[in-house]
């Protein structure tokens, strides 16, 4: 059989060309990575359940303060099972903006961009009887919901839950402080009431008109001043930090 | 002969076409915006609502990988916002049948590629350096080519790419300082090294 020297160019094209397209073997192995789906397994998911009551090393929940915000007696706790400094405060800070933010508004007064959009308003964290709801409370809503707001338990992780509440008890207390509370050099620095917000302060993403920063403390609360973060009951706890 | 010498310029033409090809955004699927089972928009969510990236993907930041959140993390919001909306019927079915969504996936590495996700967000790269504007895009799409070239130029000089810690999820980010000083400031504070060894990636 005779080829014409143009069909043996054109393949010969065509051959070094085709290599450019094909996936090879390796390109997608015979394993599987997280979320990648399975035949073998009748619901089609490559990850399996744990077993019912699998209690995976490290995570035995014996300590129902720090695991449930609950003591002996089922009832809320009322101080910290965790020693509150300004770390923890800054994480809940950071972890609050994150889950919280987007219906309780980043200063906890309910007006979030989500409720804007028709979610239900929850309340406000400056009513009297959220200031006065014990920390086993707000540790309580995270990891169960309360009425319409699903719990945040697959989101977030205890110890941050706690970080979580700490913030939410420095926003309270922002909320009501006085300007005597703050150090002597940050007092010049606060806006005058109707002031406008500063420039950074208006280009925030979240909700950017639901803060009325004339009541807010240019610097963050002092942790001293968190109800229940310091004093008896603030033991530092051996819970394993995160990696 | 002329035959012979004819094969092999052809062929040469033919291995330069292959770079080409494979260099091609239709090879790379760059700005291929994905059909998904639900049109999820990342523009609604992200840019009009600000919701922050982690609120979904929450495990970018010590883990491997980012994960495509659950449906329950759709619920979280959905079970009281447009609970009438017949787009949505698939993710409610899905928390009502336990049935997993069958999102297609944009992103992906070859197999014999490892990548981690917690290692760059620690070390300051933002999700925006990679994934490109994601609050501006309705379909979600691949903006970089992914391919080994674009690791290898940020790893042999990361400065450029770094960003403070407090950014690393904004998205249209400008640095406050001119990225110089601050990315040679962050190389130092985060001890960032140039990883450019065959197994930091192929292992
Ligand atoms: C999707 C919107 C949404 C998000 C996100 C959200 N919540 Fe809520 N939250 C609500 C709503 C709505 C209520 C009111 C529920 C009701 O009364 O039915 C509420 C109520 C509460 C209450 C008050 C409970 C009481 O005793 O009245 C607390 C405390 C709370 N949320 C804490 C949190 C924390 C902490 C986070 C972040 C981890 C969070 N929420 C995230 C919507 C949300
Ligand atoms: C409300 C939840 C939500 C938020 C917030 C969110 N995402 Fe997503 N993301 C999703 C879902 C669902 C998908 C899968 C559908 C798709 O690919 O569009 C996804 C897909 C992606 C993908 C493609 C994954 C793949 O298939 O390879 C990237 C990249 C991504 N998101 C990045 C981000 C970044 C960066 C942010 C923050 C700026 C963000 N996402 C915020 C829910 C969210
Ligand atoms: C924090 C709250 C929140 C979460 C979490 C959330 N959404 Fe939404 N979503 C909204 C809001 C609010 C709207 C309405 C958008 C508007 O008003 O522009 C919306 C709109 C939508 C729409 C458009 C509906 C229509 O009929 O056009 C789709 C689709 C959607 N979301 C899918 C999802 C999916 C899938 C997830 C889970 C990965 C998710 N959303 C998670 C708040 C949320
Ligand atoms: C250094 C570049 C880089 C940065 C920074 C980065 N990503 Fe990715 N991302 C990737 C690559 C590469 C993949 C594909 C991974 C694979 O297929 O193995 C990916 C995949 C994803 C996926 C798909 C699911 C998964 O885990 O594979 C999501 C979602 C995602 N990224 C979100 C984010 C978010 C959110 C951020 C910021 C907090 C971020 N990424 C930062 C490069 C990056
Ligand atoms: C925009 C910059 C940038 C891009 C793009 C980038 N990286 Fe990185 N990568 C970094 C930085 C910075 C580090 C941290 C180096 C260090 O350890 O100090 C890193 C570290 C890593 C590590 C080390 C993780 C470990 O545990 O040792 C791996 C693996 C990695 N990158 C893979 C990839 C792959 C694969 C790609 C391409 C798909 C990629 N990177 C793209 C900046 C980048
Ligand atoms: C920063 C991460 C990174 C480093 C370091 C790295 N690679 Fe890669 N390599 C990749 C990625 C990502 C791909 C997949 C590219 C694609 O899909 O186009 C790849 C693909 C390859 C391929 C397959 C190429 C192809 O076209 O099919 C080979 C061979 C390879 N790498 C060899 C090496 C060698 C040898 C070194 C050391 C000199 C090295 N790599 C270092 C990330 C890396």
């Amino acid at each position: 059989m005779k080829i014409s020297p143009i069909a043996a160019s054109a393949l010969a094209v065509l051959s070094f060309a085709a290599l450019g397209c094909s996936r090879l073997d390796m390109q997608d192995q015979p394993k599987y990575r997280p979320q990648r789906p399975s035949q073998f397994f009748a619901d089609g998911r490559s990850e399996r359940q744990p077993v019912e009551g699998t209690i995976a090393r490290g995570t035995l929940d014996e300590d129902t303060a720090f695991y449930q915000g609950k003591d002996a007696a089922g009832k809320d706790i009322e101080a910290f099972p965790i020693a509150v400094d300004k770390k923890v405060i800054e994480r809940g800070q950071q972890r609050y903006d994150i889950y919280c933010a987007p219906c309780h508004g980043r200063i906890g007064n309910g007006l979030g961009m989500i409720v804007r959009r028709g979610f239900k308003q929850p309340p406000s964290y400056h009513i009297d009887r959220l200031r006065q709801a014990p920390v086993g409370h707000f540790y309580d809503v995270i990891t169960n919901g309360y009425g319409a707001m699903l719990n945040y338990s697959a989101q977030v992780e205890p110890r941050d839950r706690w970080a979580i509440v700490a913030y939410i008890r420095a926003l309270q207390y922002a909320e009501n402080a006085n300007i005597n509370d703050l150090p002597q050099e940050a007092r010049s620095r606060i806006p005058a009431a109707g002031t406008a917000p500063s420039k950074a302060q208006q280009s925030e993403p979240i909700a950017p008109n639901d803060t009325d920063f004339s009541n807010f403390p240019a610097v963050p609360a002092t942790p001293s001043g968190v109800p229940g973060a310091a004093g008896a009951g603030a033991a530092p706890s051996n819970q394993p930090e995160r990696k | 002969m002329s035959i012979v010498i004819g094969v092999i310029v052809l062929g040469a033409a033919g291995g330069a076409l292959f770079e080409l090809i494979a260099d091609s955004r239709y090879a790379t699927r760059q700005g291929d915006a994905r059909e998904q089972p639900i049109p999820f928009s990342h523009m609604h969510h992200v840019g009009s609502m600000g919701i922050d990236c982690r609120y979904c993907h929450t495990s970018v930041d010590n883990s491997d990988w980012a994960v495509i959140p659950p449906t329950k993390t759709c619920m979280n919001c959905h079970s009281q916002i447009w609970v009438g909306s017949s787009t949505l019927e698939p993710v409610r079915e899905s928390y009502r049948t336990n049935q997993s969504i069958k999102w297609t996936k944009v992103y992906d590495l070859p197999d014999y590629v490892y990548f981690n996700h917690s290692i760059h967000v620690k070390k300051g790269v933002g999700c925006e350096t990679c994934h490109g504007r994601i609050d501006q895009q309705a379909l979600t799409w691949q903006e970089p080519s992914l391919q080994m070239r674009w690791c290898l130029d940020c790893h042999r000089n990361p400065a450029p790419n770094l960003r403070p810690a407090d950014k690393i999820t904004t998205m249209g980010y400008v640095p406050s300082e001119p990225q110089e000083v601050l990315g040679a400031r962050l190389m130092k504070e985060n001890h960032v090294q140039k990883l450019d060894t065959c197994w930091t990636c192929h292992r």
